[in-house]
């Protein structure tokens, strides 16, 4: 049994219905202990970003608490709980430079200004951006974007790092060097990190542990542990082990789809 | 090789500066139509109180310049003071709207009956009511040019990336930190594209003001000297008068482009092409 004073996120039987009417989540529980990764899978509509913003405090529950480091989530407050969110998209302001980017939270927080920048490079140079500090967002890939939000989640030094399919909008190759790059920043921080994405090959590689979900209504389906050491290297990519573990969450996703259908 | 070929080259890569084509190409429009229109005037043979040559056009701007330029001074302290009262009005009715719904929902209807009362029925109203002839034609000018300010840049203030609006939210922004570092910037392009149509409605308003004020005796402005002009025939300053109108309206154009182009010029879409 793991220690309950390491519990960072515990979510006690939570709903979510939206005003009109449809039920994004039914009876959740989850615990997230500190220092684990954790991945939220399933397909679209199961409600696994609803949840996640639930944690983060941007949407409320209609039933249920949410507990962060045990301290319910009354109102948004980033700062106090030392969260970090990453949206889908970048979510850049276009019209900064990398760098007033990447400040963006200290600003918002009245960090001094030499004490901000000195850790907007640190954060850049964490995600190997920092001879990009000037540029503008537009001069830069989708893959480097990621990076300055991922940046500018770390600068505000978080220890729980909450992220919604992240990578979702990029190529393959890209995805799997920010996956790999995003293990060495969980590592190194030391952080919790709560990771949404609908690619089950994502989960296995980056998770010490799986929670899939099913749709209408959102559910947890089955919490699976990625019993795998880390660091992990492409080679793990194509072992027997990560097949094992791919087939396993897929049965899992299909047999929550087919229940969905015989339900319908 | 050709010994002309270099030459040709050389002009050839400078006509495909696209600084250049913005100004070359309407050039060449410009005088290609003058010089048919001198042409027409001269083989038909046209008196000058009917269309006067764009020779005569010009005698009558270089005869009567300090007349001309005096009245375009005129029209343009009109024009700017009525393009400055808008955008501030207009800037914080925006701001206004956007702070409160119901302001908003009460008074839009009324932004529009304003927009659509043409100016010429309400001007004499004003001229009548307020005595003094410069304040008088201000507060026309204005009345037209507000309109867009108030709808674009309210359209501006409300048009914030949702996801940078959550990100603030989360990281505990003041309702100052939001508008100063999220909703200003956001509008900005709303704003100059805004500021872009008024300047040219604040010339519009300033020149019909001038002629409903200008039909009762007073006035010192080109919309006077086009009337005083018109009466007496003497067509080709009134062309004159009209030339510098234009001109001012295309100069108040360009230099709200070239404000745009750097406020803008980096980072909003509508600037980075190198599109007109």
């Amino acid at each position: 049994m793991t220690d309950h004073t390491a519990l960072a996120v515990e979510a006690r039987d939570v709903e979510k219905t939206y005003p009109n009417g449809m039920r994004a989540l039914r009876g959740v529980d989850l615990q997230v202990q500190e220092g684990e990764f954790v991945a939220l899978l399933g397909p679209s509509g199961c409600g696994k970003t609803t949840l996640l913003k639930m944690v983060a405090g941007l949407l409320q529950p209609s039933s249920g608490r949410i507990f962060v480091r045990r301290k319910a989530v009354g109102q948004i407050d980033a700062r106090c709980h030392r969260l970090s969110f990453v949206f889908q998209e970048a979510t850049l302001m276009p019209w900064a430079s990398v760098a007033a980017n990447v400040r963006l939270p200290l600003d918002l927080g009245r960090i001094p200004r030499a004490e901000a920048d000195a850790r907007v490079h640190e954060a850049l140079k964490q995600v190997g951006l920092d001879t990009f500090a000037g540029a503008l967002p537009r001069e830069l890939s989708g893959g480097m974007q990621m990076r300055v939000s991922i940046a500018r989640a770390l600068v505000t030094r978080p220890t729980l790092l909450l992220l919604d399919e992240p990578f979702g909008a990029l190529d393959e190759i890209t995805r799997n060097r920010l996956d790999a790059d995003l293990l060495d920043l969980w590592r190194q921080n030391h952080l919790t990190v709560l990771f949404v994405t609908h690619s089950i090959h994502e989960a296995v590689y980056l998770s010490t542990r799986v929670v899939t979900m099913a749709a209408r209504p959102g559910r947890i389906v089955e919490q699976i542990t990625i019993d795998e050491p880390y660091p992990r290297d492409a080679s793990f990519r194509v072992s027997t082990a990560f097949s094992g573990y791919a087939g396993r969450l897929q049965d899992s996703l299909l047999r929550a789809s087919g229940a969905d259908a015989t339900q319908a | 090789m050709h010994p002309a070929q270099p030459v040709a080259t050389a002009s050839t890569v400078f006509l495909r500066r696209p600084g250049v084509q913005r100004v070359f190409y309407p050039l060449l429009v410009a005088l290609v139509l003058l010089g048919l229109w001198q042409g027409l005037v001269v083989a038909l043979d046209f008196p000058p109180y009917l269309v006067p040559s764009p020779l005569r056009v010009t005698q009558a701007l270089v005869g009567d310049a300090a007349l001309l330029f005096g009245a375009l001074l005129t029209t343009m302290k009109i024009t700017l003071l009525a393009f400055a009262c808008a955008t501030l009005l207009g800037t914080l009715i925006a701001f206004a709207f956007v702070q409160s719904r119901l302001v908003a929902i009460a008074l839009f209807p009324y932004a529009v009956l304003l927009q659509v009362t043409p100016i010429v029925a309400i001007a004499p109203l004003i001229i009548v009511w307020v005595k003094n002839p410069t304040a008088s034609l201000v507060i026309c000018a204005t009345l037209v040019a507000l309109f867009p300010i108030i709808a674009n840049t309210t359209l501006g203030l409300r048009s914030v990336n949702p996801g940078l609006l959550a990100y603030f939210r989360l990281n505990r922004a003041t309702p100052m930190q939001t508008l100063l570092r999220l909703r200003i910037p956001s509008a900005l392009p709303y704003f100059l594209g805004g500021l872009r149509i008024s300047s040219g409605l604040a010339l519009i308003g300033a020149v019909v003001a001038e002629f409903v004020a200008g039909t009762g005796g007073t006035g010192s402005g080109l919309a006077y000297q086009i009337l005083q002009a018109g009466y007496r025939l003497d067509i080709p300053r009134l062309f004159a008068s009209l030339l510098l109108i234009g001109a001012a309206g295309v100069m108040l154009f360009a230099v709200m482009t070239a404000l745009s182009r750097w406020l803008l010029g980096g980072w909003h879409e509508s600037e980075l092409s190198t599109a007109p």
